[in-house]
């Protein structure tokens, strides 16, 4: 069954890494739906976490390919119920439509969302949240209409004391390379 | 993201040379003195201006480094990989910006599928102009990606020295694969203070996992209690030059082996645990019975589609246990009821500890009477040199009759399939082969390569005549170098492979692989080759003696039946155990005709 996996794949901080982490993933005609890249606490050390929609078996592999990669340091991946996810999307309004919604404000607050700058042309809305969350704002937003949105993708971090994906995989991989011959043609059939 | 140069790389971690002591250079003498300090003595290019400044200092190292000008960048890293699997060090290949640098493309893509170790460099405009479409700019970094181990954009002098350690490091060490050094004409021309620190360690990369003491203990359980079990030999076992190894666990064992394509000549043809080939175009002993056997060991191969066929019927009956080096090949294709991770040289060792003496004789009868079948349906008739039509398989056996210490390097289709079915080896490193691109053309350029390495033994390059007119340019670097490569041309007149299939799998339609050729005896006599040209039976014995016996570079053109078929053949999509024999048209059509 295929599940959103959410890669965090860390790297030396090279000149084309991102293109070689990618190309993993394209090349088996996946598409990358959230990708966001940043320094660490280790000076030299970048992260990338990258989104895609894939079978559990596909993204085993592609974790391996992926620390395959010279510059790759780890490439871990994790499902969506053992993160903690949020993400940033801003909100631009024309100020005129705004005012002359009377709902506006409750909009606003109901989405616990701010207004973060505004003039007499328009308004940037911000909003902090799932994915989910931000997306019903933007459809309750379109009785203002929304000139222009954006959102980061998300910022993930795992659930502590969770085990990753990737994790889980190796503990099943070692029990099953550590069982007796009867157990291994069991687990296999 | 930001970037950072190489010096400041975190990964490297250098050991100071013993002998280390700074002097000041240019960056491209500086890649010079780096590739004398890792061992290199001949290197293989073709110069161009955004190279030009290492070219020129290389004029006054020739008697250190030996520069082999190819004739197309194709020719030179394609003679950089025979070159690196000859002798089993790194090959290494130069070019320049653009053209230079695409052309290698199919080599380094060729060596990466094969595991071969290759350092590319390319030269690359001066760093102020790149991104600028200046004169034969092109992004050759994000065009390697997908097909080098490791690569790397040299732009300042400073870099060189660690870059090109890193690539060497990174080239030669776990399981080998291609990088590529792309170094700005400005870095070639700065000054720098050259030391160099070979690369022995890098903080993101364990090229050599540990074995587990566990998965070792599991594997040896499986082997001992095994009643049919079955080795598949992959080339991982010459990489890691583990051949004197893996004799003494298959002695100890008792245990069949058969080779992938790639695995061919680790072990002796005529060893009696030897039971052939395995694969599309195998034997059909080993292939029928992965089907059969109860654990089926693999050792450094990584269950390419041409040796499984449908995956959905590969050995569903065997527990599976690989010992492989590369984490990311252990469930690929095939699941792994025991990875032995680590390199071979170590494992096998220590797994034959673990074994308990075995022998299988009833289990080999097995193979036996699979390979009679095959030798009385096929095998016969295709070293049958009888009649008036020669066959591709007598020619390679011809060659086993008159040479037994010779590399043979091929080309790709059907001459290839009849040289790894019948040529008998009996040291490693004896067959050259583009096994997982399968390049049409690889097989002169490799083979100057192979002589190169290896001057010391025959080189016998086996080409068909379509895969020869891709790279026959290179017969001038034989020229130039009076270079004893021996190139035996199978000539059908058709790209036999394809055409098979045509036969087989497409009604016969013969569309574009019927071929008109030039003489390739005039063509071998304008580069002032000695050639000959056969077609008979009769004269391929003495053709073959002449050719050995010449002192210098020949080419052999024999003319071979036109629509010859290789088999026995698993059609795509089948299961391994159900190879054909023949083609299942070939009764009917012989009741019409």
């Amino acid at each position: 069954m295929k599940k959103n996996y959410n890669f965090a794949i860390y790297s030396s901080d090279q000149t084309g890494i991102l293109n070689r982490i990618t190309a993993v993933f394209s090349r088996v005609n996946l598409n990358i739906d959230a990708l966001s890249v940043c320094e660490t606490e280790q000076v030299g050390v970048s992260r990338h976490s990258v989104q895609v929609h894939c079978e559990q078996q596909v993204a085993m592999r592609l974790s391996k390919q992926l620390e395959r990669q010279i510059d790759v340091i780890s490439a871990e991946f994790r499902e969506e119920r053992d993160l903690i996810q949020l993400e940033v999307a801003l909100f631009k309004v024309a100020t005129q439509s705004m005012l002359d919604q009377p709902t506006a404000e409750q909009i606003i607050r109901q989405h616990h969302a701010s207004v973060l700058s505004m003039n007499n042309e328009f308004t940037v809305i911000q909003r902090t949240g799932q994915y989910q969350e931000n997306q019903a704002f933007l459809e309750a937003l379109t009785v203002i209409g929304v000139i222009e949105f954006v959102r980061s993708g998300p910022v993930s971090i795992s659930r502590p004391l969770m085990q990753a994906a990737s994790q889980t995989d190796a503990v099943i991989f070692k029990q099953h390379a550590t069982c007796s011959p009867e157990e291994q043609a069991v687990a296999k059939f | 993201m930001k970037s950072a140069s190489i010096i400041a790389d975190p990964n490297i971690k250098q050991k100071p040379a013993a002998s280390a002591e700074t002097r000041t250079v240019t960056g491209a003498e500086a890649i010079i003195l780096s590739l004398l300090a890792e061992g290199v003595e001949k290197i293989f290019g073709y110069p161009g201006g955004a190279i030009m400044p290492t070219y020129d200092v290389l004029y006054n190292y020739e008697n250190q480094l030996e520069h082999i000008l190819v004739r197309h960048e194709q020719g030179a890293v394609h003679a950089a990989q025979g070159y690196a699997r000859a002798s089993g060090e790194v090959g290494v290949c130069v070019a320049t910006s653009g053209p230079g640098a695409t052309n290698l493309i199919t080599g380094i893509a060729d060596a990466y599928l094969d595991s071969t170790p290759v350092v590319c460099i390319t030269g690359q405009v001066f760093a102020s102009l790149l991104g600028t479409d200046a004169f034969q700019e092109i992004d050759i970094l994000d065009i390697s990606i997908p097909v080098t181990k490791w690569n790397y954009k040299v732009t300042t002098a400073a870099e060189i020295p660690a870059a090109m350690a890193k690539a060497f490091y990174v080239a030669k060490s776990g399981r080998p694969g291609p990088v590529l050094i792309d170094i700005t004409k400005n870095a070639q021309m700065d000054a720098l203070d050259f030391v160099y620190q070979s690369c022995h360690n890098l903080t993101s990369y364990a090229p050599y996992p540990r074995p587990s003491q566990l998965a070792l203990a599991q594997a040896a359980s499986l082997i001992n209690q095994a009643q049919k079990p079955m080795v598949l030999m992959g080339q991982g076992v010459i990489l890691g030059e583990a051949e004197t190894e893996f004799l003494s666990f298959l002695e100890r064992s008792g245990m069949p082996v058969a080779s992938t394509v790639l695995g061919l000549s680790a072990l002796p043809t005529d060893h009696p645990q030897y039971v052939g080939m395995l694969g599309m175009h195998g034997n059909y002993a080993p292939n029928t019975l992965t089907n059969e056997c109860d654990v089926l060991v693999a050792v450094g191969m990584r269950f390419d589609d041409r040796v499984t066929s449908n995956l959905a019927y590969y050995a569903k009956q065997a527990q599976v246990i690989h010992l492989e080096i590369d984490p990311s090949e252990i469930n690929k294709n095939v699941h792994a009821d025991v990875a032995v991770l680590g390199d071979v040289k170590q494992t096998l060792p220590e797994l034959s500890k673990l074994l308990r003496p075995k022998t299988y004789p009833v289990w080999l009868q097995n193979f036996q009477k699979l390979h009679a079948v095959e030798d009385k349906k096929i095998i016969q008739a295709d070293l049958n040199v009888e009649g008036d039509e020669l066959g591709m398989a007598g020619v390679i056996e011809a060659i086993n009759q008159n040479c037994d210490d010779a590399i043979l390097v091929t080309d790709v289709g059907q001459h290839q399939m009849a040289t790894c079915r019948y040529a008998k080896f009996k040291q490693s490193r004896s067959l050259i082969t583009s096994g997982g691109l399968g390049t049409m053309g690889f097989c002169l350029p490799a083979a100057i390569g192979a002589k190169f390495a290896r001057p010391d033994r025959p080189v016998i390059g086996v080409v068909g005549d379509g895969g020869v007119q891709m790279t026959m340019q290179e017969l001038g670097v034989m020229m130039q170098h009076q270079l004893a490569v021996k190139l035996i041309i199978l000539n059908n007149q058709f790209l036999g492979m394809v055409r098979q299939w045509q036969e087989l799998y497409f009604e016969q339609r013969y569309a574009s692989t019927p071929m008109s050729n030039p003489d390739f005896c005039m063509v071998a006599e304008s580069y002032g080759i000695a050639n000959q040209k056969i077609d008979s039976p009769k004269a391929l014995n003495q053709a073959i003696k002449d050719m050995l016996s010449h002192p210098g570079a020949y080419v052999l053109e024999v003319m071979v039946k036109q629509q010859e078929n290789v088999f026995p053949i698993i059609t795509p999509g089948a299961s391994v155990a159900d190879m054909c024999l023949e083609s299942p048209e070939s009764d009917v059509e012989q009741m019409g005709g």
